[in-house]
This record gives structure tokens, sequence and C-alpha cells, in this order.
């Protein structure tokens, strides 16, 4: 942080709105001061303090690639009083930022593997930013696959991506609805996503999978992966939890001797399992 | 560590001195059954006879509400201040050795990768003026967390009453030197005064060693903590009056023209504490909550931060409207360990 | 004493309660608040001028309720509560037993209607053990003292008796009266209240959570037993108190049929304060 006061949010300028799905909307921000923009700098899988001034501050990932300079990019759902306030914004309007804070996906143990990402809803942003690292540094990675799905096709986020996925021929994208959320020309597949990475089988071998989704998504995910052989080293996911300072002092994120916003975001399946339920 | 006397009558100059340093000066004042930190002027305004306060003096360095972020509104823009942090230089007198111990573990966490500068400031500008302990009560447990009476440490200068006319004065840091030079007259060399005798005789009350290594094994025994906490009311009482509880919430208060984000001291035992917006919450009932203020203190404090988060004071016990005593809890953990 | 450890002795033995709710020893001197559910460890119980905190309040705690059907040992204040959660629907009747204790006697209050006719023809409080009973003579005086200042003097009173207050909230926790499910307080939604200890902050806190008490309190005074830093919050909900039985007769915790004077309208209500 450039200011001695770690509380002092960067002073961000929106940039572009953009509407993913109903209630869901990413930002795109840009430093209001060009010293702080040029001297910025992150990691996927990091996250910050996104503030509306007189409503309070929320906690998002940083939703886009280290590898894409000048901005920063957040996805969030309108669920409670900032989110609301936040809604609320036009472009041009200020809102704060303060990060990134927390560990970062170790994507350069990563090189020379095969990557699968597995996410589910308003869950693919945290794993979007290290998506577009990979794909931005493509010749460094083994097969890249992306399985997402949601409850259905207008809650899909990133829709236009997910176009330009599908056309990549460098990685492998398949998409999905629940049952029933299927529209006449949905042309993805249909079903929960465990049940599409049952079908998929993907081998183990050198391969390493990231999971990040709601609960229930996760629960039924993980015993597929057992299933598969992957171990609890080589499955990564990235966890929410109560915030409100970010590094580590106010204690709403601590969970056993872990600080979600310190030691994590980023979990391995093995750390996880670690910790008590309290997340 | 250098030695000193100073005759108790002399109090009343080294409280001019001090306060002819412009600095603001805080004692113990009793007032309603109830004694407090407030600002003093003379050494009769002190409570004569007093075991602890009820509230800490957390509060001189880490007040229960500060300012961190300030902003004014102009248009679409927003201005955000500068904040400067609190530097008037404070002297704190009369801190038991548990209290001014509890300063550093509220240090750890502070500094911990990120300094908080408006508590480092205002650390850095207080003095603490410890009064050793002749007397204790059942409630006190400072040598069960490897701490005493006459402990030194956090204590800038620690003051021993020796007798009724005298303290040994133990100065234990620059800044309590800078102190006793600005009022060098007062003080007079010592000489084989020992505090030992004087000090209060505080029993071991269980053995925190224990505790620590069997609590990651207790975690999981719900009814134990269920049967703990069925009294426990869920206040912040016990959070707010401990000197080492340092967890704080973060609001925002706006006008039209510009708002102030605070810092404000917050609890694990209140449910809001962990509650996500989705309205899930890790943590809904109280025995969970009750477990987590243990665990934090016991067991990861010490694995993270290798000190405890607690410094024995009592106060928790003392305050608490459902008389939830640490120490019996405690104990009773230890014992429940033992059935392992 | 005997008379009660006897009675929850031979209540759980018989299953006629799964938890008695009682007194036992407590540190520093004082009573606290015990949860007997093994017969042997009624001999614990006991009943003294200590036994002042309120125990209605765990009536409405989840954790507690789930420990099955409770039996409280109830002072007056608590019988009382009882009434006043019933006529709030906070309470089902014939599932909450309230043993009075009265001449060395314990009565069986199994029901609501019993705990009324109780408490409208036993023996006069005063007599009771424990002080939980309304306000002390020095309480009193001290709420004439502040009825008797000048507008300006007495709001400078509670500004300054809520300047300690550090939002613990201990009020509301020790008080059986504050079971709402969202407080006030945790509703951001808009932010009523705000929540940080500033002067206005807790103003604002003390002001909403005495008019949501007013013609509610049972006057226990166990808030301020709570409170760490002693504000003397009943006077204010005494003084509300006596506000609402001035101008409508009504006093809390005596029928557990909802008549609270701020949710209804008589037609015999005075009108003289619309202008």
């Amino acid at each position: 942080m450039v200011s001695e006061n770690i509380y002092k949010p960067y002073k961000m300028r929106i940039a572009d709105i953009r509407e993913e799905a109903p209630a869901v909307r990413t930002f795109r921000l840009e430093f209001a001061d060009e010293a702080e923009a040029k001297a910025f700098n992150f990691k996927a899988g990091q996250f910050g303090e996104y503030s509306v001034f007189g409503e309070g501050e929320c906690t998002f990932c940083i939703a886009s690639s280290p590898t894409r300079r000048g901005y920063i990019e957040c996805t969030f759902r309108q669920a409670g009083r900032v989110t609301g306030a936040l809604a609320d914004r036009e472009v041009g309007d200020i809102v704060g930022f303060r990060g990134p804070y927390g560990n970062t996906f170790p994507i350069e143990q990563w090189e020379g593997k095969k990557l699968i990402f597995i996410a589910g809803g308003i869950a693919l942003p945290p794993l979007r930013c290290v998506i577009w690292n990979v794909l931005d540094l493509r010749d460094k990675y083994d097969d890249v696959t992306v399985i997402y799905g949601a409850r259905s096709v207008a809650d899909l986020v990133y829709k236009h991506e997910l176009e330009e996925w599908g056309q990549r021929k460098d990685m492998h994208l398949y998409t999905t609805v629940d049952p029933g959320g299927e529209t006449p020309d949905w042309k993805g597949k249909v079903g929960f996503v465990p049940k599409v990475l049952d079908d998929l089988a993907p081998s183990n071998a050198n391969t390493v999978a990231i999971v990040c989704g709601p609960p229930i998504m996760i629960k039924l995910t993980l015993p597929i992966l057992a299933k598969l052989n992957f171990t609890p080293e080589q499955t990564f996911t990235t966890l929410e939890n109560r915030m409100k300072c970010g590094f580590g002092k106010c204690g709403h994120c601590n969970v056993g001797k872990v600080y979600v916003c310190k030691d994590g975001p980023v979990f391995t399946l093995a750390q996880l399992k670690e910790l008590p339920a309290e997340y | 560590m250098e030695k000193k006397i100073l005759k108790k009558q002399s109090l009343g100059a080294l409280f001019d001195a001090i306060k002819a340093g412009g600095r603001r000066l805080l004692g113990p004042v009793e007032k309603d059954g109830r004694t407090t930190y407030e600002e003093v002027s003379s050494p009769a305004e002190l409570a004569k006879d007093y075991i602890q306060t009820t509230t800490s003096a957390k509060s001189v360095v880490f007040p229960a509400c500060e300012e961190i972020v300030r902003w004014q509104n102009e248009g679409h823009d927003v201005k955000v201040a500068d904040l400067k942090p609190q530097t008037t230089p404070t002297v704190v007198f009369g801190v038991r050795p548990c209290d001014a111990a509890s300063f550093a573990i509220l240090d750890s966490v502070f500094s911990w990768d990120y300094n908080d500068e408006f508590f480092r400031r205002r650390l850095e500008n207080t003095t603490i003026i410890g009064l050793a302990c002749t007397k204790s009560d059942e409630y006190c447990f400072c040598t069960s967390v490897e701490l005493n009476p006459g402990d030194t440490r956090g204590s800038d200068l620690l003051l021993t009453p020796i007798d009724g006319e005298q303290y040994l004065v133990e100065i234990v840091t620059d800044k309590g030197k800078k102190l006793v030079d600005a009022a060098a007259k007062l003080f007079t060399p010592a000489g084989n005064e020992s505090k030992e005798k004087v000090l209060a005789k505080v029993p071991v009350k269980f053995d925190q060693k224990k505790l620590t290594a069997k609590l990651p094994a207790l975690f999981p025994k719900e009814n134990a903590w269920v049967d703990q906490s069925l009294a426990c009311l869920g206040c912040g009482a016990c959070a707010f009056v401990c000197p080492a509880c340092v967890c704080f919430d973060i609001q925002d208060e706006s006008g039209r023209n510009g708002g102030t984000r605070l810092r404000c001291w917050d609890s694990c035992g209140f449910s809001l504490f962990t509650l996500h917006t989705s309205g899930h919450n890790p943590r809904p009932v109280q025995s969970q909550r009750w477990r987590q203020r243990i665990m934090h203190k016991f067991s990861y404090f010490p694995e993270r931060l290798s000190h405890l988060g607690c410094v024995g004071c009592g106060r928790c016990s003392r305050a608490c409207p459902a008389d939830m005593n640490l120490v019996e809890h405690l104990s009773a953990l230890v014992e429940a360990a033992d059935g392992q | 004493m005997e008379a009660l450890r006897k009675k929850a002795r031979e209540l759980l033995e018989g299953k006629a309660a799964a938890v008695v709710i009682g007194y036992g020893e407590g540190s520093g001197g004082k009573a606290r608040a015990v949860f007997i559910r093994q017969p042997d460890k009624a001999a614990t119980l006991i009943l003294d001028d200590r036994c002042v905190q309120n125990l209605a309040v765990y009536l409405v705690k989840n954790e507690v309720k789930s420990l099955g059907k409770a039996a409280v040992v109830a002072q007056p204040s608590t019988l009382r509560t009882i009434l006043q959660l019933a006529s709030e629907n906070q309470l089902t009747d014939g599932l909450v037993m309230a043993l009075a204790v009265n001449n060395g006697q314990v009565l069986e209050l199994t029901s609501f209607h019993a705990i009324e006719e109780y408490l409208n023809t036993a023996v006069p409080p005063s007599e009771a053990p424990g002080k939980a009973r309304g306000l002390s003579a020095e309480d009193r005086a001290a709420v004439a003292k502040i009825e008797a200042m000048p507008r300006e003097q007495r709001w400078q009173f509670w500004v300054n008796e809520f300047s300690r207050c550090m939002k613990c909230y201990a009020c509301r926790a020790a008080c059986p009266m504050c079971y709402c499910t969202k407080c006030v307080i945790e509703s951001n939604q808009p932010q009523w209240i705000p929540v940080a200890p500033t002067g206005i902050g807790n103003l604002e806190w003390h002001i909403v959570r005495a008019m949501h008490l007013a013609g509610r309190c049972l006057n226990c005074g166990y808030c301020v037993e709570a409170c760490p830093v002693g504000i003397r919050l009943n006077l204010l909900t005494q003084m509300l108190t006596d506000e609402i039985g001035g101008d409508f007769g009504a006093e809390a915790g005596f029928t557990a049929k909802r008549e609270y004077a701020l949710s209804m309208f008589k037609p015999e209500d005075k009108e003289d304060f619309i202008r």
C-alpha cells in the first residue's frame, strides 16, 4: 500500500459495468491515481476489500488476471448492504479498494501440468483470474479444461468469455446448466457439474484440479475427484468467510489456527481437511 | 535492571512532573464501586485499595472506537483524507503486571505483517507505570499463564509498594528511564530492598501447558462445550473488559457531505461475528462461540504467535453477568483432557 | 431450600422435567444460574438473597430450549416475566414449569393460569426471597431526583450515564424480554442505529431499547447487574414503566393474555396527549 494507513483504500473509478446475470455484475476499476496504477501488482487468487464510502466494505477476489495491467475487475452478486450500494453505482463513480490480500494460486508449481477448473454459478469469478492468467501464459501448461455450470442459462456469468473459450483450440470448455435450466437454443450440456465431471472422468496423472462453487456443489464434487484418484494435495479451492480487515487482525475469518485472509483464501484440500468446519 | 526508591509522598510531585512535560496522565479512579482509568492530577484521586480495575487500560492504545478513514464527498468525487494517528504522550499509572503484559499481545496482532499505525503510534507514545500486586483475589490467575504479580514485562517502570512509605522502582525500559530522569530528584538509589516478600501469592490454578496441548483433541467434544456454555448469554462483556482481546469491527458512518470509517471493539461471542450475508453462520450456536474464545486464546494464539492470548487478570470472570468463571471452565477442560 | 432440592430431584427422576434451571453457588460469593439435569446434582441448588438473576432469560434461549421441558426456580420477577413472555407468544402453556418457593414450601406452577393465580393471591413479594422486585428505595429516590430535573439537565444526566457504554450488549443479553432473533441494532439495511460506541450511537441504542421495553419491562434490575460499567438502565426503564402505568393503568407480567398498552387501543384510553 502506498499509504502508511493500512485501512485507507485506493480511489478507483468505475470504468465499465457489465451485467453478467440477474443481480450479478462485473466492475472494471481503474486507479484514480496514475502512480498507484503503475505501482500496483497482484497475483491470481488474491482478493481485496471494495468499499462504497458510507456503506462499508465487501470482500471479493480480484477476478481479472494480473497479466492484464491498468485495471482490476470484480464480479459480485447483490446480496446485502454493501453489494446493494455497489449495484447502484454508475460508470465514473468512485469506489474504494484495499488490497491485494491473501495467498495465491501456486501457478509456478503447476507449470507443465494439466489443469482442470471446476466451477459453479457465482464461483467462476475467483477462478477466472487464474484461468486467464494461465491462458495468457499458455505455453507453460499442458491441457487446460474448464467445467462450468449454473442453475440456468441466464445465471451463467462471463457469457461472452465462455463463447470465446469455447472457440479456442488450446483449451476444453464444458458448460452445463441444471436440468430445467436450459433454453431451447442451449447447445451446452444439461446436468449438474459433479455429474459432468464424473462423465468426463479425467485422468489424475500430472493433473491439478481447482474447484470453486456453492457448498452443495463442492460436497458432491469432491467424492468424484476422490473416485478419480485425485489426491487432496493436487486439489485446490478458494474459500470465502466473513471478513472485515482482510489482513489477519480483526479475527472474523479465523477458523482453527488459520486466518482465511492470510493463510488463504487458496487452500489445498489437504489443508482444508485440517480445518474445523467453521467456515 | 536499575532500581530506585520513590517515597509515596513524592508521588504527587511525580505526577506534577509528568503533567508539566505536557503528558496526559491516567490512573485508576474509584466511583460507585467500580475502578476505571481516568485522567488524574493528584494521587489523592487514585483508588485507594483495588485489586484490579473493572475495565482495562486497553482503550489507551486501542480505543473502543477509532477513526481509521475519513472522506468528503465532492460531487461525484470522493476526497479521502490523510488521517494522522493520535500521538498524545500519555502515562498510565497503576497498571497491574498482568495488564502490562497484555500490550505485547495486542501489539503482536497489530504489527503482524501489516502495521496498524493508529495502534502502534499510541503504544509508542504511552508510558506504563506498573504497580505490582500485594493482594490478589479468587479471580486472579496470572501465575497460571506464565506471569506473576511482580512481573516487569510490559511496564516501563514497575513500582512495588515495599512498605507503607515507599515504592521500589524498577526501570524496565528506556521510556521508563526518561520518565525517571524528568523527575530525577524524587528518586533515590535502591539498596537491597526485595519485592518478593510483599508480592501477592497467587497459586497456580490449572496446568496451562497441558490445556494448550490437549485443546485440539477436545475441540470435537460438542457435549463438553455445550455443558460449559449453557449459562452464557452471548454478550460482549468478557471481550470488552479483557486487556488482550483484540478482535474488531469496521463500520461506516456518513452524512451527505462525507463520512468516517471506524474501527470498533467486537466479540467472537456475538452471533453476528461470523454471519455471512447469505445467512450462513459458521458458528450458529453459543457453545461453538464459547469454544472459539477458549481455542483462540489458549490454542491458536500460541500456535501462530508463540504466546497465549490471556494474561490471567480475571476481569472476564468478574464482569460476566452469568458468572462464566474462566478458571473453573479451563480447569474442567484440563480434567476432561485427563480422561483421554 | 431443602424442599426445593427435593422437588427438583423428584421432577428429574420422574422425568417431569428434563432440566431444572435454578441457582447454585457461584464465584466471588455470588449465586449463578445452574442447569440441573442429573437428579443427584439437585443438591447443589440454593435459594437466598443472592439469587437475583432473572432466570426467565434462559427460557427463550435455543440452546436451553433444546434440552427439553424446563422447570425454573422462579422469583416473583421471573414469574411475571414468564407471563409477559407468554402474552407475547414466546412460551407454550404447559411446557414451562415454574417452581415458586413460599414459606418453605415449593409450589409447582404448571400453567400460566396457575402463575397468574399465585401472583394475585400469594404472599406479598416483599417477603419473597431475593431483591428482584422493582426498585430499591435508593433507586426510587434517584428516579424522583431525575424526574424533578429540568429537561436540559435530565438530558445531560443521561448523556453522561451512557457515555461509559461500550456497546457490549450485556444489558440486552441479560434481559428476557430482549428475545428478538434479529435485534434492531443488527439491521444494516438500513442501519437504524450506529453500531459504534460513540455518544450518539450509545444514546440511540439505549433510547430505542428503552422504548422497545416500555410497558414490557418487569424491572427485575438484571440489566444493571449485567452492565460491566454499571449504567443505571433500570432507572430509565422504571420511568417508562411509570409512564405507561400512569397513562394506561397497565403493568407488565400479571396475565398471560395479550394486553400490551402500546399495541392495543381501548375506547376508554386517555386522549389528552393528542393536541
